[in-house]
């Protein structure tokens, strides 16, 4: 039977046609189709996997902000505690400050006071002797214009002195 | 679908009428000749008949080494209607039925038939070269895509094409033989594609189809042979141990050959079951088609009323195969493919790692 015997001459051109196809095929054609191909399907897995990264960043981000924006809140309210500390410190400092200088200028005040009022009585000491000096010699003037008198008051005189010593 | 419709009609409306002819001309003795009609069908031919036209065929060349060692060439158109040329004639009986054969006188008055070297464009030669071409057609204009358009996927016919290459390379190929892939890629894939359009042009009635070829043997032997040549001259080192030496009990290999002889039938075997599978697979699917038509031809001898019903149920029990052989083509074709990728894969083995992977992947 034709059918089941292989015929020379279908086989000899058979053999002939695939070798040319396929030297062809594999040369020209193969090679690339399977090389774009696989390219192709790497390109879609790491598109898949870029996408897949880029999903959870996204999540993450909406997390990250509002982890960021509660730290933000106790950075501020921390800042704010602090300033308001700073601010009572430097009141109490200036207080404290503004009472020394104070004090300062009391006490100089009260020292030029001191000074001004020892000089006025150095003042008036001075003119209440030299009052009493010039009574004194009105005085004396009138007294002793006796002799008697005169010898008496030197008498008392040396007497005083010979006392204190 | 009313086009496609259409088309599966004048598939069951051509043959019909090529029938008709033939069975009013055998109308002498009153039946028809249905393994004539079959075998004639399935077979190939010198010419290629045109529809509509049974005496009328497309002219081939043929090509043939006289018994003296020359080569004639001339047309098919010359040997028609049992005319001799050159001292050829196409055999009506004898050893070669069909085929040419060069009529040589002997002394003693009696004629005697020689069988030239036949090398002749048959029908079945050109539907392989158009077939061919076909693929190569359609396999560059989708390489021709990708050159032009990088990387991006491409659209319409080409994409189908690609559908396959992909379907066949990621489903099939690439799985069985890992990193060995791109090696017999090429191979497997030219293949696949030879196959499936040899099958699908088989399917068409008229010119550029209508060849039986996959369901030739001398096709699928030549197939089955290259899975052969490139199992064994790329085998590895541990495939051809495993032949020789295989891990067995040594009385089984020793002294007398056991295991070696089943290994070296079974090499053997492999591209055999290859060969008869896509051949009986491809010519059952034509020949139950043209069965069915012949059915309503055999029936005509009980009246008019046994044709009418035999047409119906003839034809719709055709459309329905021809639907049934185009899914065949294409299982056959897969099944052609992806056994050669495991016999290739077996001989790709370098020992039980690599063993492991592949079953891994399967």
């Amino acid at each position: 039977m034709e059918l089941f015997m292989p015929e020379f001459g279908l086989v000899f051109w058979m053999f002939v046609s695939f070798a040319i196809l396929f030297f062809l095929l594999a040369k020209f054609a193969w090679p690339f189709i399977v090389k774009t191909l696989e390219e192709r399907a790497d390109l879609i897995d790491k598109g898949v996997l870029y996408a897949q990264d880029a999903k959870a960043h996204l999540d993450n981000a909406k997390a990250e902000a509002d982890a960021l924006i509660k730290q933000a809140q106790q950075q501020q309210a921390e800042i704010l505690r602090e300033a308001a500390k700073m601010k009572s410190q430097i009141i109490e400092e200036a207080k404290g400050e503004a009472s020394k200088e104070a004090k300062k200028l009391i006490d100089a005040a009260q020292v030029s006071i001191e000074q001004s009022r020892k000089e006025a009585e150095s003042q008036f000491r001075k003119e209440v002797s030299e009052f009493a000096l010039q009574i004194a010699e009105k005085v004396m003037r009138n007294s002793l214009q006796s002799g008697k008198a005169q010898s008496e008051l030197v008498n008392k005189l040396l007497d005083e002195v010979e006392l204190k010593n | 679908m009313k086009r496609l419709l259409t088309i599966l009609m004048l598939c069951i409306a051509l043959p019909l009428a090529a029938f008709t002819a033939r069975a009013s001309e055998g109308e002498s003795d009153g039946s028809v000749d249905a393994k004539g009609i079959i075998f004639d069908h399935l077979g190939d031919r010198y010419g290629w008949e045109v529809p509509f036209n049974h005496h009328a065929s497309i002219p081939l060349p043929i090509i043939v080494r006289s018994q003296s060692g020359e080569w004639h060439i001339f047309s098919s158109a010359r040997l028609e209607h049992n005319a001799e040329y050159e001292g050829f004639v196409i055999a009506t009986e004898g050893s070669y039925p069909g085929k040419v054969v060069q009529r040589i006188a002997q002394p003693d008055g009696t004629v005697e038939e020689y069988r030239p070297l036949d090398l002749s464009i048959t029908k079945n030669v050109l539907a392989l070269f158009i077939s061919a071409l076909v693929v190569v057609l359609c396999i560059f204009s989708v390489r021709n895509w990708y050159r032009k358009n990088g990387l991006k996927a491409p659209r319409k016919g080409k994409a189908s094409i690609e559908f396959v290459v992909e379907f066949v390379y990621f489903g099939v190929i690439r799985p069985i033989l890992g990193k060995k892939a791109h090696k017999f890629a090429p191979y497997l894939l030219t293949v696949f594609f030879f196959i499936l359009v040899m099958n699908l042009l088989g399917l068409i009635v008229i010119f550029p189809g209508g060849a039986n070829l996959t369901g030739n043997v001398a096709i699928t032997l030549v197939l089955a042979l290259c899975t052969f040549l490139m199992t064994n001259l790329f085998g590895t080192k541990h495939y051809w141990k495993d032949i020789f030496w295989p891990d067995v009990p040594v009385w089984l290999k020793c002294p007398l050959p056991i295991m070696q002889l089943i290994e070296v039938f079974g090499m053997f075997t492999k591209p055999a079951a290859l060969t008869v599978r896509l051949f009986a697979n491809m010519m059952g699917g034509h020949m139950i088609v043209i069965t069915l038509t012949l059915l309503i031809f055999i029936f005509a001898a009980f009246g008019a009323v046994a044709t009418g019903g035999a047409t119906v149920i003839s034809i719709a029990f055709s459309v329905f195969m021809l639907v049934i052989d185009t899914l065949v083509s294409f299982i056959q074709a897969y099944v052609f493919t992806m056994l050669s990728t495991i016999f290739i894969g077996l001989a790709q083995e370098g020992g039980h790692e690599e063993h492991e992977t592949i079953k891994e992947n399967n």
